[in-house]
């Protein structure tokens, strides 16, 4: 730290270099490499400036093809495809945690200048692309004056919606374009709102909804009081709305989606800041029933994090290390099993990830989509770039990736990217569907 | 027999009064941050480490200006005595407040710990050897600060 103090004096350290570059390619998967804590006196903040697409389009591997099915979005999240093949699309911002102290004025301005200027929708888009060109013909607000929603799930006819307060229930009729009158299932803690999606899925038999609930700071620095049941899961009755915490000290679970083959829930979670450009690796874990994760207390399994007092070490010696790491500062926001067999045989059994990308890192990681191949419902081998571009080379990004959803029926990957207010389709060539080398398996 | 006083002996403070006024913030609010991190240390309740950042970076603001015309003023009396010295212990209080307030800015115990602590105490002393230095000066009439 003290051979940094001159960069720090000088005042020029905010924006410039302050931590090791780090190398993210030993922390992918089950057994990352976790470095020693390097806290530096300025934590790195690299915030790519956003530009536009141009014109261009985000790279997809040979055999699919890529196309902005809807674009002028207001800060899309997170998609549901509906029975019909209609898309809806989550749109909003959210938060409302007051600033503390003179460190939530600056960082926040300079994570601002990384963010679209357009503000969140606070609505759900539907979006329908009947000829299947890969362009929606029709782009209408399905549901307006929402609280920022987030999470999406549709069971027996309902859609249901977790914004950033409460978890809604909308009865729907097949071909609808418009709902209202939606009814509150549960409310969510709401208070602050440091992470204020609230991510969704249900459970493989749809009696039970997941919801993600995010911590309500880094690593407590808001105090403990306003964590409680924060950093959750619930699991909650979709009859009743009775929840029960079904895993604890998963510092901010992004995105659910049940492993089809298991009917397992997994999550993916970012992990904390600060520690340096190669801690905390966010990752990707089946939520185990009653499972504490670390957080605050410790990182991966039972990492002290020295930050967070008084400690805990009898509460840390039950955590536990998560399955799969994604690496640091990726921030994960997206994840998609894949089910049936519209896609090549190389994407059969697996997970499509939304890695919105990092700020507290010199190189810049995440800001792309990735596959990780599964096999017997665990994930087997290292994750490959799916979709990519998403970074120019002089550093700038001209999106950012956040949801993803992979609609088996229609045989296409959807990626909300809330910089570009834009989202992807990405599907199979016409070609590539019909080469017989996909009908050999 | 009645001869007048002699005004030559007559001396002005160091410090135009208004400069006085700014200094008395980093006196008076680094070491404010010191009991507040020793609080904190204590009792580990995260509020004292948050009003330990806003009055660090209030005694960096302020002090900063007073720095700035302390420079001015070293300039002007010619580079010696005092007014250097004054000069050299403001400098040396804003660069230990800057670095502090970086340090405090880590989260939770990491913004106060040994070097939080540390940085705060040696801002607080450098800060009132200043107050010092800058009150018992004094030079001719004649001069004005």
């Amino acid at each position: 730290m003290t051979r940094r103090l001159p960069v720090a004096l000088g005042l020029l350290g905010v924006l410039a270099a302050c931590g090791d570059a780090g190398t993210v390619e030993n922390q992918i998967g089950p057994a990352p490499q976790l470095p020693k804590v390097n806290e530096t006196l300025l934590p790195p903040m690299k915030i790519a400036r956003p530009t536009g697409w141009e014109g261009e389009l985000p790279g997809v591997p040979e055999g699919f093809v890529i196309t902005p099915l809807a674009t002028d979005l207001k800060i899309p999240r997170q998609m549901l495809v509906l029975p019909n093949g209609d898309i809806l699309v989550a749109e909003g911002s959210g938060g409302n945690a007051p600033r503390l102290r003179p460190k939530d004025v600056i960082a926040g301005y300079i994570k601002s200048l990384g963010k679209t200027d357009v503000k969140g929708g606070n609505r759900i888009t539907l979006l329908r692309d009947a000829d299947g060109d890969g362009r929606a013909e029709v782009k209408t607000t399905f549901i307006d004056e929402l609280d920022a929603p987030y999470g999406l799930a549709f069971v027996e006819g309902a859609l249901y919606v977790a914004t950033q307060d409460a978890l809604l229930r909308f009865p729907y009729t097949e071909g609808a374009t418009r709902l209202t009158g939606g009814e509150e299932v549960t409310k969510l803690p709401s208070k602050v709102n440091h992470h204020w999606t609230k991510a969704l899925t249900a459970s493989a038999d749809g009696t039970r909804l997941y919801v993600g609930i995010g911590s309500n700071s880094n690593v407590g620095e808001r105090g403990l009081e306003i964590e409680e049941e924060r950093a959750v899961v619930w699991e909650i009755d979709r009859q009743t709305g009775a929840r029960r915490t079904i895993a604890r000290g998963i510092r901010n679970p992004t995105a659910l989606a049940i492993e089809p083959g298991t009917g397992q829930l997994w999550a993916v979670v970012n992990e904390r800041d600060e520690l340096g450009p190669d801690l905390v690796p966010d990752y990707l874990t089946a939520v185990r029933d009653g499972a504490f994760y670390g957080w605050p207390y410790s990182y991966w399994g039972q990492n002290i994090d020295p930050r967070v007092r008084p400690q805990k070490p009898e509460l840390v010696k039950t955590a536990i290390a998560p399955d799969y790491a994604l690496g640091s500062h990726v921030a994960a926001l997206g994840l998609t099993f894949v089910t049936g067999e519209s896609f090549p045989a190389s994407y059969r059994q697996g997970a499509f990830i939304g890695q919105h990308g990092s700020w507290n890192r010199e190189t810049l990681s995440g800001y792309k989509v990735v596959w990780v191949p599964f096999a017997n419902g665990r994930p087997a081998g290292a994750p490959q770039d799916f979709v990519t571009g998403f970074l120019t080379e002089d550093g700038k990004a001209r999106g950012r990736p956040v949801g993803v959803t992979f609609d088996a029926e229609r045989g296409r990957l959807l990626i909300a990217d809330d910089l570009a207010n834009t989202v992807w389709l990405v599907a199979p060539s016409r070609e590539a569907a019909v080469a017989p080398s996909d009908n050999q398996e | 027999m009645a001869a007048p006083p002699v005004r030559q002996r007559a001396t002005y403070p160091l410090l135009h009064p208004l400069h006085a006024i700014l200094l008395a913030f980093p006196i008076a609010l680094f070491s404010a941050a010191l009991a507040t991190d020793i609080t904190y240390l204590n009792s580990a309740e995260i509020q004292w480490t948050n009003f330990s950042q806003w009055l660090i970076a209030g005694g960096c603001l302020m002090g900063g200006l007073a720095l700035l015309w302390a420079i001015v003023l070293a300039a002007r009396t010619g580079g010696a005595g005092r007014a250097v010295l004054y000069l050299l212990l403001l400098a040396a209080m804003f660069a230990a407040g800057l670095v502090n307030s970086f340090q405090h800015s880590r989260d939770g115990w990491s913004s106060v710990e040994t070097t939080g602590l540390a940085l705060s105490v040696l801002s607080t002393l450098l800060a009132l050897a200043a107050g010092w230095v800058g009150f018992s000066g004094a030079r001719p009439a004649g001069e004005r600060p």
